[in-house]
């Protein structure tokens, strides 16, 4: 089998992200998950420059690369050009194709993203879509958002007059052919059985948790998956 | 010191960057045409009409799928395939500057050009996916720009034309005006921002233009706490709060009368963290319990250039926008705000427990 090391050497996303970390600690002084989390940047860029397979293995499977918040701020001040953020899109993608994801109460989230995201970009075109919105799962949005949704044709049409029609207003419904063309790339590519992967391994978590799933959105894996990460771990 | 060609100060050369006079294909943002669809609208007017820059508005783009993307759902080789499809429809439509109107965006058909720029075989690659897929072909960008860069350019055009100042009518002061630059417009290449990430005078030049106060103050670079996965999952929201609550309070002291974003994100955080702070912990932060209103730089130039507040969407912000208006000595119908497209006048929104709203 391929050493994990050597995949994570593959990912242009680590070439470019680690030449030689000093432990100044800059990336970490500037970091906002580092003043939310436990988290340390310059620790994870200081793990990865020693060649060892247990290590790697333990950050694939651990808690601590899914706490990035990616805002890259650690790639503008590092003295060396390293960029933390980078090296955790590496991590992260690494873990995902070891399955070592399924490890972290954190990494199993994937399945809430796909659900709340992905879906959106192949149903819709966009990652983000007012239909697949409301206040339940971001009440932050606020009594101004409920006015919105409960208006969404008055309201949008005065941006371009296409709102889920074809036009080319804001939240234009995109071609039949566009929508075809994107979902060819996600399967060519590869992001389509990304995709299938999270919804097997959710399933097979569930099943082994004994919590409730289906295709909706709102099953109760998904509710325990986005808003307590750990309720699955509690369950085993 | 000074470079022979141009007279620019050598060592603010890095900090230029190149922004194409005309000809741009147009790709839009996903979270600003849900949240703040009238900046996304108006700027396509900005330039057409007052700026008469011939604009490409191809209805058949996508996401780019950044956030896809940064939250770790879509592989790269997916992004840079999608980005080069987007590349294919500018190529098709006969242009080859590139206008991107979010950041998060903006970020990253840099990181997927770098990438192309320094391993040719991963561009073929990419070539090779998007014609299986596709079967189209593309030519890269000359230029990328962001929609701040444009309005930055032509700030001084623009100020000749504009109709309010930000100035306030009654004391004739400048306005106090804080300016967040998105994170990815150029943290992760400063040398495609103006100004760099060091320095960064895409909006503070265009508010200083408008004749308006730039204020300088801790935390000005901190991110405004979106962070991707922490944000959209609910269990970890508290990181994305948390760190503009930190913001709010860096800021609170310089009684800043408007915020100014160039991120659809960032806007969308400082608009709404507002009304969730005011709820949970009972602080508002602009003055007699009104909030800090909250621009992006197409609303701050098309309110500076007297269109019609509720035709450039501001009635869509959960922080009301009013207190600004009053400051500037906008003239605006307060019975229109929640017309609808029929011009129907629709019911209006619940009024938050504590955030003043109109």
């Amino acid at each position: 089998m391929e050493k994990l090391f050597d995949r994570l050497k593959k990912d242009v996303r680590f070439q470019h992200g680690l030449t030689s970390c000093i432990n100044c600690g800059t990336c970490t002084a500037i970091c906002p998950a580092a003043s939310i989390y436990d988290y340390d940047p310059r620790e994870i860029a200081d793990q990865l420059q020693v060649d060892d397979e247990t290590i790697l293995e333990k950050l694939l499977k651990g808690d601590t690369i899914w706490y990035c918040g990616q805002c890259m701020s650690c790639k503008t001040r590092c003295p060396r050009d390293n960029a933390p953020g980078l090296l955790i899109l590496a991590l992260r993608n690494l873990s995902i194709e070891t399955g070592y994801y399924m490890h972290s109460p954190r990494g199993r989230q994937m399945y809430a993203l796909k659900k709340l995201i992905g879906e959106t970009i192949l149903a819709k075109g966009y990652c983000v879509h007012a239909d697949g919105v409301d206040t339940n799962l971001f009440p932050e949005l606020g009594p101004i958002w409920d006015w919105v949704k409960k208006n969404s044709e008055e309201v949008y049409n005065q941006f371009g007059n296409s709102y889920n029609r074809r036009g080319s207003g804001v939240l234009r419904k995109l071609s039949d052919e566009t929508m075809h063309e994107l979902n060819e790339i996600f399967a060519v590519t590869g992001t389509t059985q990304r995709f299938n992967q999270f919804e097997e391994d959710a399933a097979e978590q569930a099943e082994k948790t004994g919590i409730d799933i289906d295709e909706s959105i709102w099953n109760d894996y998904f509710r325990n998956n986005y808003e307590n990460p750990d309720y699955d771990d509690k369950s085993q | 010191m000074t470079t022979k060609a141009n007279n620019t100060p050598f060592l603010w050369r890095e900090y230029q960057k190149e922004i194409a006079d005309d000809h741009y294909y147009y790709v839009r943002s996903c979270v600003r045409q849900n949240f703040f669809p009238g900046a996304e609208q108006i700027l396509i007017t900005l330039l057409k009409k007052d700026l008469g820059i011939d604009l490409c508005v191809d209805s058949e783009h996508t996401t780019c799928t950044g956030i896809g993307y940064h939250v770790d759902l879509v592989k790269l080789e997916t992004a840079m395939t999608v980005n080069a499809r987007q590349f294919a429809l500018m190529t098709e439509a006969g242009y080859s500057n590139f206008l991107v109107s979010c950041v998060t965006s903006f970020g990253l058909y840099n990181e997927v050009l770098e990438i192309w720029d320094k391993h040719p075989e991963i561009e073929e690659q990419v070539r090779e996916y998007l014609f299986k897929a596709t079967g189209r072909t593309f030519n890269k960008p000359k230029n990328l720009v962001h929609a701040s860069d444009i309005i930055y350019k032509y700030r001084d055009l623009l100020a000749d034309k504009i109709r309010y100042k930000l100035v306030s009518k009654e004391t004739g002061e400048p306005l106090r005006v804080i300016d967040h630059i998105g994170c990815h417009y150029a943290k992760i290449f400063p040398e495609k921002g103006v100004g760099g990430a060091e320095y960064p005078s895409v909006l503070s030049g265009t508010v200083k233009a408008f004749g308006g106060g730039s204020i300088d103050y801790p935390e000005r670079r901190m991110c405004c706490g979106f962070g991707f996965r922490q944000y959209f999952l609910k269990s970890s929201r508290g990181y994305s709060l948390s760190t503009g609550y930190k913001k709010f309070k860096a800021m609170e002291p310089y009684k800043p009368d408007l915020i100014v974003a160039n991120c659809p994100g960032c806007n969308y955080f400082f608009d709404r963290w507002q009304y969730v702070i005011s709820e949970l912990k009972g602080e508002t932060f602009g003055e007699e319990g009104n909030g800090i209103p909250v621009l992006s730089a197409e609303e701050l130039a098309a309110l500076c250039l007297g269109y019609d507040p509720w035709e450039i969407g501001l009635q869509m912000h959960q922080t009301a926008i009013e207190p600004l208006l009053i400051k500037m000595g906008v003239q605006y119908d307060p019975n229109a705000k929640y017309k609808g497209f029929s011009g129907e006048q629709l019911k209006k929104p619940k009024i938050p427990e504590l955030l003043k709203a109109y």
